[in-house]
């Protein structure tokens, strides 16, 4: 019982305590106020960019730290926030439209650590500033749009088949009604549309004295739907917040049908939701020049046409037929016409929106078209009872109404815009596409810059002083026993931290009061072997028994402990989410960290000090 | 240095009677608030926007809410954040105004006071049907860990001490709660964070106690359940009392210096580990000595057809 470790144990402690330091480490550098210029379409990151930039910075006067080109991107980094806010004006000036020019907090991590994949822990938004939106699908939405498609295209077949229907409408519950005069053609369109649309359920049935069929999308197709919905929304969420220029977004699934969207560092958070939050579907159609749009603001419109309004409010009469919808875009880039020299946007369609466009416009040369922009906004409103329900609200504006000059295909242009601005906006909202399903921002929280060092600040403090006054505390009590268990909070500490940038965890204010409340917890097994120590003393063992016999007694008492805790912070995870999950994983990691340091690792130092020597009396 | 030189020999179960009634009555004294009065919950659970900003100097709160009464914001509670300079608004959700508006349209009332412009630290909106599943969700995540807790320790221990355990935790947390009823203090993310580590504590609290009863009705042989309950306390007393003082003196930290955002979060956690200490004594263990607790019910499983039937 001479309370020696096996060689093996001592290597452990050491090399476990120098893996934790180095990958706790980049926390310690903090981070650069730099800005990141990426490349779109059509620019290249490469020496000859990197000189361009320094060389306007460099006529602006504004020194960077260093610049440099890694990941596709050139990174600038700067000593203060404010050269930093300078800088990306004139550097957004200087590389035009094909970069992006976005703020960024680089880490300052030395290049040593960065070799080793060592990172500093992912700041959340409450401690680096920026906002947050939680957004959610309308998936209703979603699967309406769906049923008109499948309308538009029933009466496309069909027709293309000769097979003669008197109406295919859409009927309540998302049933589709197709009426034919007899049962013969109803039986040929019937196996038709189980050949073309296996997503259909078709039964026949008689209504209203015609024989119809009653399709209704199944259900494996309404999933496929809903998850299509989802992902399409995520791509256009990445695809505009790319276009905002924010360094490291966060754009994540929440669940079925909800979208979590993180932009650290952005301020502005207008222009952020204006982007987000527009929700639009555009059709283009053509513009009905034959009936007077006088006669359909008095009420009197053409069975044929819709009557719309321009931004100003000036009425305009469209075709009822949507030539394409937004869903064919594939690019729009704004510009500048070459022959009139005023602002335009070059839009580019896919295969099928190509056909349909040339195939729809090439008898209407000379005929203006016009481009609807339709916002679709939700918003939540609470009930008689109480209950939260959702109002939506459409709004259809023409942004835009061109003469078709020739057939349009696959690349065509608007122009005829007022500004440069104006240009970029339309070119933003076209290429961002139509949303498969309108969203709405369900939750959004936004942290000034200011207050999330402050709270940096103040998490460090606390953690400071807490640490201070436990350690402080144990010396007194346990005297070298105690000094001992201090230095292993430390090292837990050390450990957690290094865990959690391993595991890029975000950390939060309310996960360092987490942490800081593990060390005081992490007392408590220390607290458990000292107090058997010194039971074993009183009992008259001799100091080595009472060390040994101390740390065997309270190990099956802390690791029960523990385990009763580690099984609620499992439940936790499981049931929860968001802020409750960080709060189990912080736990779980406390509660594993801690049992290493203040069983294994006090233990190695109390045999290393008392071990395999003859010892009179403990200093406990 | 040493508080207990020597094992203390309290009597802690003489009072468990009373402690008993004593608990009682403040969970059902909770429990009334909590349904009479409910809490005041923050806008994470039932909607609405809250904006925070900043002033360059001191300002009153009079003259700010009359502004903001003044522009149709008449629901508005305003109160001071942590300084005088610093100004705290929370608005209901209201139907048919966009919140992006709604927040700009406030903060620009803000700046009708005279104290300067102010500076917009924070804004959070927070859709009602999201408050309520952070609501539900919360709840059922608790209720999950305490399922999760009864079977652990009903395996580990026994059932009678599983059922006082998770009565112990129910006890601490309806109690935390009924302390943010009766105060008023707004209860959000934060402070059902603290709640949770409420449960972590008194859960650890607890299992230590038990872990050296379940020791001692092995080793102790003579004595009834009272006193080997009595004598396990008071071993464990020292333990108690020193984890209690250093979480006690993080906490202070954290009051002291981890500013207002954590401020329910700490007091959440004071008021839960005083009650934490207490209820691993009197609710957890007199009430397995009240189920009927035994030397018989801890014995080892290999020595059961031997002597744990009497």
């Amino acid at each position: 019982m001479l309370n020696r470790y096996p060689l093996w144990k001592y290597i452990l402690v050491v090399v476990v305590a120098i893996v934790g330091t180095i990958y706790a480490l980049p926390n310690l550098y903090g981070e650069d106020p730099s800005i990141q210029i990426s490349a779109l379409r059509g620019g290249r990151v490469d020496e000859a960019l990197q000189k361009r930039v320094l060389d306007a910075l460099g006529q602006a006067q504004l020194t960077p730290k260093k610049a440099e080109i890694g990941e596709g991107r050139l990174l600038v980094r700067f000593g203060d926030t404010e050269v930093q806010l300078r800088a990306q004006d004139v550097v957004r000036g200087a590389v035009g439209e094909s970069y992006v020019v976005a703020l960024n907090l680089a880490p300052a991590t030395p290049r040593w650590l960065q070799a080793l994949g060592a990172r500093p822990m992912y700041l959340g938004l409450d401690l680096r500033g920026g906002v947050h939106f939680l957004l959610e699908v309308d998936m209703p939405a979603a699967v309406r749009q769906a049923e008109e498609r499948h309308v538009n295209d029933l009466r496309q077949l069909l027709r293309n088949e000769k097979l003669r229907y008197k109406t295919v409408s859409l009927a309540e519950g998302g049933v589709i009604l197709v009426a034919f005069s007899d049962a013969e053609t109803r039986q040929k369109a019937d196996d038709l549309v189980r050949r073309h649309f296996p997503d259909l359920l078709v039964t026949q049935a008689e209504r209203g004295g015609d024989v119809v069929l009653e399709l209704r999308m199944a259900e494996p197709a309404m999933k496929e739907l809903k998850k299509f919905a989802l992902q399409q929304n995520l791509t256009t969420l990445r695809n505009r917040v790319n276009e905002l220029g924010v360094a490291e977004p966060v754009i994540q699934q929440q669940g079925e049908s909800r979208i979590v969207v993180q932009l650290p560092g952005v301020q502005d958070t207008a222009r952020a939701k204006e982007i987000l939050g527009a929700t639009a579907t555009l059709e283009f159609r053509l513009a009905d020049d034959e009936h007077d749009v006088r006669d359909a603001v008095e009420g009197r419109v053409p069975a044929a046409s819709k009557l719309y309004h321009d931004r100003a409010g000036r009425p305009v009469l469209l075709d009822k037929r949507v030539i394409i919808t937004g869903d064919y875009i594939t690019n729009a880039a704004s510009g500048i016409e070459q022959q009139s020299g005023t602002p335009a946007v070059f839009i580019t369609l896919d295969g099928r929106g190509a056909g349909i466009m040339a195939d729809r416009t090439k008898d209407n040369v000379g005929r203006r078209m016009a481009v609807v922009f339709i916002e679709n906004k939700s918003e939540t409103r609470r009930g008689e009872g109480g209950e939260a329900v959702r109002v939506k609200r459409t709004t259809e504006e023409v942004i835009n109404l061109a003469v078709i000059r020739e057939r349009l295909g696959k690349r065509f242009q608007i122009s005829g815009m007022d500004s440069p601005d104006e240009a970029r906006n339309l070119a933003l909202l076209l290429r961002a596409g139509a949303l498969a399903a309108p969203m709405e921002i369900v939750e959004e929280r936004t942290v000034g810059p200011s207050l999330g060092q402050e709270n940096i600040e103040q998490g460090f403090k606390a953690s400071v002083l807490g640490l201070a006054l436990s350690f402080a505390f144990m010396a007194v009590y346990y005297k070298l026993f105690g000094l001992v268990s201090g230095f292993a909070l430390l090292f837990n500490l050390v450990i957690t931290v290094a865990v959690m940038s391993l595991l890029q965890a975000t950390l939060t204010l309310p996960g360092i009061a987490g942490m800081v409340l593990s060390v005081g917890m992490a007392v408590d097994a220390n607290v458990l072997i000292y107090e058997r120590v010194r039971e074993e003393l009183r009992a008259g063992n001799t100091p080595q028994a009472a060390i040994h016999g101390g740390y065997e007694r309270a190990f099956s008492t802390i690791l029960d402990s523990n385990v009763t805790t580690l099984v609620a912070a499992l439940a936790l995870f499981g049931v929860g989410s968001g802020p409750i999950r960080g709060f189990a994983v912080t736990l779980a990691i406390g509660i594993a960290t801690s049992m290493f340091t203040a069983i294994i690792g006090t233990r190695a130092a109390i045999n290393l000090i008392y071990g395999g020597r003859r010892v009179a009396k403990l200093a406990i | 240095m040493d508080f207990f030189s020597r094992t203390t020999h309290f009597d802690f179960m003489r009072w468990r009677h009373g402690a008993m009634a004593f608990s009682a009555v403040l969970t059902l004294t909770a429990l009334a608030f909590l349904t009479f009065r409910g809490l005041n919950l923050s806008v994470d659970y039932t909607g609405g926007t809250v904006i925070e900003v900043a002033y360059p100097e001191m300002v009153d709160l009079g003259p700010l809410r009359q502004a903001l009464t003044a522009d149709g914001f008449e629901d508005a509670v305003v109160q001071h954040f942590g300084t005088p300079k610093e100004v705290l608004v929370r608005l209901a959700p209201r139907p048919g105004v966009a919140e992006k508006e709604l927040a700009n349209r406030a903060v620009a009332s803000l700046g009708k006071v005279g104290a300067g412009e102010p500076r917009l630290q924070r804004v959070e909106f927070v859709g009602p049907q999201v408050g309520e599943e952070i609501t539900e969700q919360g709840g059922l995540a608790m209720l999950a860990a305490m399922i999760g807790i009864l079977i652990y320790v009903g395996l580990r221990f026994e059932w009678r001490l599983a059922l006082g355990s998770v009565l112990a935790l129910f006890h601490d947390t309806i109690i935390v709660l009924g302390f943010f009823s009766v105060t008023w203090m707004d209860f959000d993310l934060t402070a059902f964070a603290a709640i949770l580590a409420v449960i972590g504590y008194s859960l650890n609290d607890t299992i230590v106690v038990y872990d050296r009863v379940r020791e001692n009705f092995r080793k102790v042989r003579r004595g009834s359940s009272v006193e080997i309950m009595n004598l396990s306390l008071n071993e464990t007393l020292s333990r108690t009392v020193m984890t209690g003082v250093t979480t006690l003196l993080v906490l202070m930290s954290l009051y002291l210096y981890g500013g207002e955002l954590l401020r329910s979060f700490t007091v959440a956690l004071v008021v839960g580990v005083v009650f934490g200490i207490y209820s691993s004594v009197y609710v957890a263990s007199a009430l397995a000595l009240a189920l009927g607790v035994s030397r018989a019910d801890l014995m080892p499983a290999q020595k059961e057809g031997v002597d744990a039937r009497p």
